[in-house]
C-alpha cells in the first residue's frame, strides 16, 4: 500500500485529493477532543460566543490520554469512538473543522456536512495507543483543564499513522471492505 | 480459619491492574500474530501488525496497552474459611484499584454520576466487585480493567425458548454485525446463556476474562462455540472494521440453568486489548 505523507493544517484542495482507503501520515499540530469537550464546544457555538480554539482549517482527534510517565509527552493515546461526537460534529464541521481522527462508524448527517464543507475522516487503530503516543512529540492543555483526561490539549504529531476511512465525497472505506470479505447473511 | 490482612488484597488488586494494563496475556499476543498469518486484507494485516507492535512497546516501556485503561471489574471468591483482618474486604479492593490507577499513569475514567453533572472520581473508583463465598481457605481474585469502547456495543435480550440456537446465533450475529469497527475488532466475545437476567450479564463478562484455549467442557456448548465464532467472522468485518476474516478471535458461552419461560442471552464484546488477570492468595 502507498502511503501519503500529509503535513497539517489541510486545506480543502488538501482533503478533496484525499479517498477511502488512502494510507496516510500526519505531520505537524491538531487538538484533541471527545465528549464532554464537544458539548462545551457546542454550547458556545448555540450561543454565538467566540470558542477557545478557532476551529477553522483544525484537525481533531477523538482522544482522552493516559497520564504521562517519565520521559514520555504523552501517554498512551489511541483513538475513543467517533459515533458519541456524531450529533455535536455537524455544528464543528460548519466553523471550519477540516479533519477528524477517531475510530468507528459516523452518522449519516457528518458524512453529509463533511461533503458539503470538505472534510475528511480519518482512522488510526483502536487499541494501539502506546504505538501511537509515540508519533505525539508534544502536548500542553489549551481549554477545560477541569476536564482531565477530556481537557481539550494541543498535541504536535511527526508522522502519525492513518487511513482515510470516510472521504470528503462521503466514500466510506467501512462499507466497502467488509463487502469484499464477507461470507454470510443475517 | 486462615486469616488474611486486608492489605494483601490491596496489594494484590494494584498489582493486578498495573501488570494487566501494561502487559498483554500470552494467549492474546500468540492468537494476534496467528491471525496476521492468515488474514487475507492488507489493511487488516497492518492493523493487526500495529495491534502486535503495540503490545510489545506497552510491556517494554510499561505503559498502558490503551489509553481508556477502563472500568475496573473485579470478581472474587473468598473462601468461607478466611478470616479477613483490617479494613473491610470491599474498601481493600478500592483502595488497591485506586493505588494502580494513580501510581501507575492509568487514565481515571469513572464519573461519579452517571446522568447529572459526570464529575469525575479522579481515582478511577469505584470498582465493580463481584464476590462469591466458596469453600476453602483462600481467595481468588481475578481483575478485569473493561474499556467502554467494547462494552458499549455489548447487550443483553430474553429470548423465547422456542428461539433456540438459531435465535442466539441470530442475536449475536446482529450484535456484531451493528458494533461493526466500534468495538476494535478483532474482539473476544463472551456470552452468558441461561440464569437471569442479570446473572446472564455477570456470566458473559466472566467468559471475556477466559484464556483463549480454553473451550467449553460442554460437546454441544463447544460446536456452538466454535460454529458462531466462524459465523462472526464470515460478516467480513475484519480487524479494525476495515474488512478481513478476523473478526473475533474467539467465542466463550458459560450456561446456566434456567427458568422454563425464559431464555436470557448475554454478549460481553472485549476488544484485542484484553486486559485480564488472576491471582490466588
Amino acid at each position: 500500500m502507498k502511503t501519503v505523507h500529509l503535513n497539517l493544517p489541510l486545506d480543502e484542495a488538501a482533503v478533496r485529493s484525499l479517498r477511502a482507503g488512502d494510507t496516510v501520515t500526519l505531520t505537524g499540530s491538531i487538538i484533541t477532543g471527545r465528549d464532554a469537550a464537544h458539548k462545551r464546544l457546542v454550547e458556545l457555538i448555540d450561543r454565538d460566543e467566540p470558542l477557545p480554539v478557532p476551529l477553522a482549517g483544525e484537525t481533531i482527534y477523538y482522544v482522552g490520554p493516559a497520564p504521562a510517565s517519565p520521559g514520555h509527552a504523552v501517554g498512551s493515546a489511541g483513538p475513543t469512538t467517533s459515533y458519541r461526537m456524531d450529533s455535536y460534529t455537524p455544528k464543528l464541521l460548519a466553523q471550519g473543522l477540516r479533519a477528524m481522527i477517531g475510530k468507528g462508524l459516523r452518522s449519516r448527517e457528518v458524512i453529509e456536512a463533511m461533503k458539503t464543507y470538505g472534510a475528511v475522516y480519518f482512522g488510526a487503530v483502536g487499541g494501539a495507543a502506546a504505538l501511537i503516543a509515540r508519533s505525539i512529540v508534544s502536548s500542553e492543555v489549551i481549554a477545560y483543564p477541569d476536564l482531565g483526561p477530556e481537557a481539550i490539549h494541543r498535541f504536535q504529531v511527526k508522522v502519525f499513522p492513518a487511513i482515510v476511512l470516510i472521504d470528503s465525497f462521503g466514500s466510506n472505506l467501512y462499507e466497502t471492505g467488509p463487502k469484499l470479505y464477507r461470507k454470510s447473511d443475517l | 480459619m486462615r486469616t488474611i490482612h486486608a492489605s494483601r488484597i490491596t496489594q494484590a488488586v494494584s498489582e493486578l491492574y498495573t501488570e494487566s494494563s501494561y502487559v498483554i496475556g500470552d494467549d492474546v499476543r500468540a492468537a494476534i500474530d496467528a491471525a496476521r498469518e492468515t488474514e487475507p486484507s492488507p489493511a487488516g494485516r497492518s492493523t493487526l501488525d500495529q495491534i502486535s507492535e503495540n503490545y510489545r512497546i506497552a510491556a517494554a516501556e510499561r505503559v498502558a496497552i490503551c489509553q481508556d485503561t477502563g472500568m475496573a471489574v473485579l470478581f472474587a471468591e473468598v473462601g468461607q474459611d478466611v478470616h479477613i483482618e483490617g479494613p473491610a474486604f470491599e474498601e481493600a479492593v478500592q483502595q488497591g484499584v485506586r493505588d494502580a490507577y494513580l501510581n501507575g499513569y492509568l487514565r481515571k475514567s469513572i464519573v461519579a454520576d452517571p446522568l447529572f453533572g459526570r464529575v469525575n472520581t479522579k481515582d478511577n473508583t469505584p470498582a465493580v466487585i463481584h464476590a462469591r463465598i466458596v469453600p476453602g481457605d483462600r481467595i481468588r481474585l481475578t481483575a478485569v480493567a473493561k474499556g467502554f469502547g467494547s462494552e458499549n456495543m455489548s447487550a443483553l435480550r430474553m429470548l423465547t425458548p422456542a428461539e433456540g440456537v438459531q435465535g442466539v446465533k441470530r442475536f449475536l450475529l446482529e450484535t456484531v454485525e451493528k458494533a461493526g469497527p466500534n468495538p476494535c475488532p478483532p474482539v473476544i466475545i463472551g456470552m452468558g446463556i441461561g440464569g437471569s437476567f442479570e446473572s446472564a450479564a455477570m456470566m458473559a463478562k466472566r467468559a471475556t476474562a477466559l484464556p483463549l484455549d480454553h473451550s467449553n467442557p460442554n460437546p454441544q456448548y463447544k460446536a456452538l462455540e466454535d460454529g458462531l465464532l466462524r459465523a462472526v467472522n464470515d460478516l467480513g468485518i475484519g480487524p479494525g472494521g476495515t474488512g478481513g476474516v478476523t473478526t473475533a478471535l474467539k467465542v466463550h458461552i458459560i450456561q446456566a440453568p434456567t427458568h422454563i419461560a425464559g431464555l436470557p442471552v448475554a454478549i460481553n464484546i472485549c476488544c484485542h486489548a484484553a486486559r485480564h488477570a488472576t491471582v490466588t492468595i
